[in-house]
């Protein structure tokens, strides 16, 4: 089927079945790098997104039911040249050892400050529970998700 | 592990790009070198410390002499450095492109790194065992330096002064006089294309200017904005997406699929039997997952069990064929034993657990087969797939392209051998093939089961008189090796058999890496009771033997102290000669604030130390516990470790790798064990084999490193994984009084013991 998608702001027109994950349509179809596929399961948030504001599992849900929604990825979030808040806080806390799980991180992260730039470690720490990182890079994940918050006040300051 | 498991010096071709024209050198067999060379055949092992003798050449130059092998400069004067190690996450791109920048006085940003390619680079077997900046870090950096004083040499013949009077800048060899020539200048017609020396002249710590330093990491900006940073991110023109159906069980065997029905499916390319093998091509990736899903449903297979009850692991293993190898025996008799101890400690299998399921893309073209994979060994990858494939050796081609961090050997090795069988399916497309999360938890080759045994005892002086100690492992290494290897290879409808496992005691350890206890002691005997059977499939995991074998001797060292009415790090002090390791252990424990610490109910401290394979990193790890004595649940609180890894090229690195360690060796040692029934493999997916979450991790982790200005280099990545787990199990014994022996130390187990 014919749908289109609104993904970082921009209406894109795909063709696919209905019940493909939004996650397949991002990376292949779209050619966005960053969402990844870890379990197709909802358990690890590898795969996070936003859609609506909120963080979801973009490879559990299909294409069908995000007509008309507002989709963002790591990519609505800057560039390497001109990094995000989110991104710079990650850059400058060296939060990554491979990666792979580091954008979903970012995007459920990112879901919560723009509700709440300035929540506490535990907030922090509640929020990021479904996504899982197996280098052990927790440490400096909540570093930078608390460092983003605060590049976040500066930058509407 | 064999790190070098081959270096027979086939052509490999250098393809230095710059400035719109392609330069092509080569670095071939010594045949044709213009400069006479030592023999090509790489020495049977990694040398070991200590074990060096006369005028052998710094790290992998002993495998690959040739400075051009690692070093190439172009006439414009770009610099591009080659590798045969691998970027696993552990940052070893940012660390041996600081070592180059340093000895060649250029700009870290100026360097092009190549990383390991059978085409490309020099073979540098695994990159595996804490070995990157040994081998490759060691070659590179004295090779670059070798570099910078032949261009130097020749600027000096070209202006015809003393070359003492020049000096390398920021890409250019300057003299006093002003003069200034460029690299590309000087570099003229193969001088790099000689044999290294034995010495270098080496850069002194204190003139650092790139190495020591936190430099950030080259590949995380990317990381961090979407670029295409993994093989899994590759999308090449015409790409075609292939999934594999994997048997239910190690011992199924295929009685009928419906491959014509699924042939018709949307978008289904080809379905691929071949014996109990079975995979389908799709033009899109989505179809290709419900292909293999439809593919799946419609398999008949016969299954046979066969597995030991899951209860009885530890029997099981232990009544497989033994073949005992001595790994340490001082030929002493313990006396005036007055107090001993003595337990047996048990792991279960445990996975490597990658976030992204192993990724693989394959393609057949002009007769030569290209993989692109995140296996930690390019150059052992292609002679198994050239097996695999019955065709030569150069006509497999082997890039590695990063994928999610592995740990060790997961399913990287076995998805490139199934891009290269599915590309031979449809010649000229390329294929991506990846792993379902089930797929990767159920054939991933898991850190082995062990059971070890320890007895020991102390004197009237509170000494350590006796230490005894005996493991019951499986190799650690079981890595490709023939094609046998790879799990599709021993699907075939003609099968490649699995490799023999041998038992081989070196200095680099398996099963009994760490075995061999570091203190100085009177007496000591330690048995590896080496089994080559597997139960479950096995293979290298972080630290192999070292994890189960530091847990259950830093345990004891626990118990012998409190026999000994000792304190815990007075008691390692007095048991350890090494300056090094007691530094380690003297700053973690002040760093926690050891002889300060006040208990209290629901808290326990925990310490140990080791030194990684007793030849490599220091490391001592000191821990604060919280048990909750209702649920039984064990969070790590707080933890401060101290590591000494050499002279240091990126100290952030070294922390960065070491905070890792600490919080995946907790996540081990709380939570992790494979399960099983007697059929097949149960732990599919992350509720059936739970890890570590945020609301596991500590409040804090310090890791303090030990300067070393002038040593070698030592590796870092692997040396948490024991200590941390032992530091654990000790602050748990010191909260509830009970001591845990049996992996992971799971909160019904705690219960129990509270119960006990």
């Amino acid at each position: 089927m014919s749908i289109t998608l609104n993904v970082n702001g921009r209406d894109q027109a795909i063709e696919a079945e209905p019940d493909t994950p939004l996650l397949y349509v991002l990376r292949n179809d779209l050619e966005l790098n960053a969402a990844k596929y870890g379990c197709g399961l909802g358990q690890c948030g590898a795969c996070t997104v936003i859609v609506d504001g909120k963080a979801i599992f973009s490879c559990l849900t299909p294409v069908a039911v995000l007509e008309g929604k507002k989709i963002r990825t790591v990519e609505s979030l800057g560039t390497v040249d001109k990094p995000g808040p989110m991104q710079q806080a990650f850059i400058e806390n060296q939060a990554a050892q491979c990666g792979y799980c580091i954008a979903g991180m970012m995007m459920r992260a990112q879901a919560l400050l723009e509700k709440n730039p300035k929540a506490s470690d535990t907030e922090i720490r509640a929020a990021l529970e479904p996504n899982l990182c197996r280098c052990g890079t927790h440490m400096r994940i909540l570093k930078a998700v608390k460092r983003a918050g605060e590049l976040m006040q500066q930058g509407q300051a | 592990m064999d790190d070098f498991a081959d270096s027979n010096a086939i052509s490999r071709r250098k393809l230095l790009g710059g400035a719109g024209a392609l330069v092509v050198s080569f670095a071939i067999a010594p045949a044709m070198a213009q400069t006479p060379a030592p023999a090509a055949t790489a020495p049977a092992a990694p040398a070991a410390p200590a074990a060096d003798a006369g005028p052998t050449l710094p790290g992998a130059l002993q495998q690959d002499p040739m400075l051009d092998s690692w070093i190439g400069i172009t006439a414009d004067g770009k610099v591009t450095v080659f590798t045969g190690k691998a970027e696993l996450g552990q940052g070893v791109k940012t660390a041996i492109i600081q070592c180059a920048a340093e000895e060649l006085e250029l700009d870290p940003k100026s360097i092009t790194l190549v990383t390991a390619d059978t085409f490309r680079t020099p073979n540098e077997g695994y990159t595996a065992g804490s070995m990157s900046m040994q081998n490759s870090g060691t070659a590179v950096r004295n090779a670059a330096a070798q570099v910078r004083e032949l261009l130097i040499g020749q600027a000096a013949k070209q202006l015809n002064v003393d070359p003492a009077t020049l000096h390398a800048e920021n890409g250019q060899i300057v003299g006093g006089n002003g003069q200034k020539l460029g690299y590309g200048a000087v570099v003229g017609n193969n001088i790099l294309h000689v044999n290294a020396q034995p010495t270098s002249k080496l850069t002194p710590t204190k003139d650092f200017k790139v190495m020591g330093k936190p430099m950030p990491r080259v590949d995380i900006p990317g990381k961090v904005t979407g670029g295409q940073a993994y093989v899994q991110d590759m999308r090449l023109a015409g790409m075609l997406h292939a999934r594999v159906v994997r048997p239910p069980s190690y011992k199924a065997v295929l009685a009928d699929a419906d491959t014509a029905g699924v042939g018709k499916l949307p978008g289904v390319v080809k379905v691929v039997r071949d014996g109990n093998y079975l995979a389908v091509i799709a033009q899109k990736e989505w179809q290709a997952i419900k292909a293999m899903r439809t593919l799946a449903r419609s398999a008949k297979w016969t299954e046979t069990p066969v597995f030991p009850e899951m209860a009885k692991l530890s029997d099981a293993l232990k009544a497989l064929p033994i073949e005992d190898g001595t790994v340490a025996d001082s030929k002493t008799t313990a006396t005036g034993v007055v107090k001993t101890y003595e337990a047996v400690f048990t792991r279960p299998y445990q996975m490597h657990g990658s976030i992204g399921p192993s990724c693989a893309v394959g393609q057949l073209k002009d007769g030569v087969t290209t993989v692109w994979t995140h296996t930690q060994g390019v150059y052992p990858d292609r002679d198994a797939i050239a097996q695999l494939l019955g065709v030569d050796k150069p006509k497999v081609h082997c890039i590695h392209t990063e994928g999610s961090g592995c740990y060790g050997h997961n399913g990287a090795d076995d998805l490139a051998g199934d891009a290269a069988l599915l590309a031979q399916q449809v010649p000229g497309k390329p294929v991506r093939v990846q792993h379902m999360r089930e797929q990767e938890h159920s054939w991933e080759p898991y850190g082995p089961a062990m059971v070890t045994y320890f007895k020991g005892g102390i004197d009237a002086n509170g000494k350590i008189a006796e230490w005894n100690y005996e493991l019951w492992s499986n190799s650690h290494g079981e890595r490709p090796g023939s094609a046998g290897q790879l799990i599709s290879a021993r699907y075939l409808s003609k099968p490649f058999p699995a490799d023999v496992q041998k038992l081989k005691i070196t200095p680099l350890g398996s099963g009994d890496r760490n075995a061999d206890p570091g203190y100085t002691l009177p007496q000591k005997k330690v048995i590896w009771h080496f089994m080559k059977d597997d139960i479950l499939r096995q293979s290298s995991m972080r630290a192999l033997g070292a994890y189960c074998n530091v847990f259950s001797m830093e345990s004891s060292m626990d118990e012998l102290a409190r026999l000994a009415g000792a304190d815990q790090v007075e008691f390692r002090l007095k048991h350890l000669d090494d300056q090094r390791g007691r530094d380690v252990i003297t700053l973690a424990a002040k760093n926690f604030g050891w002889t300060d610490w006040k208990p209290s109910p629901d808290r326990g401290r925990g310490f140990a130390y080791a030194r990684y394979k007793n030849h490599a990193c220091y490391l001592a790890i000191a821990v604060e516990v919280e048990v909750d004595k209702t649920t039984g649940r064990v969070r790590l609180v707080r933890a401060n470790a101290g590591i000494d890894s050499g002279e240091i090229i990126n100290p952030d690195g070294i922390k960065n790798q070491t905070e890792g360690g600490i919080i995946q060796s907790m996540s081990w040692t709380l939570f992790e064990g494979v399960t099983f029934d007697q059929t097949r493999i149960t732990s599919v997916d992350w509720q059936s084999y739970p890890i570590a979450r945020f609301a596991d991790i500590p409040d804090s982790i310090d890791v303090a490193i030990v300067e070393r200005p002038g040593a070698p280099f030592l590796g870092t990545g692997e040396g948490a994984q024991g200590p941390t787990s032992a530091a654990i199990g000790n602050a748990i014994r010191d909260c509830i009084g009970k001591r845990l022996t049996d992996l992971p130390l799971t909160r019904d187990k705690v219960m129990a013991a509270l119960l006990a």
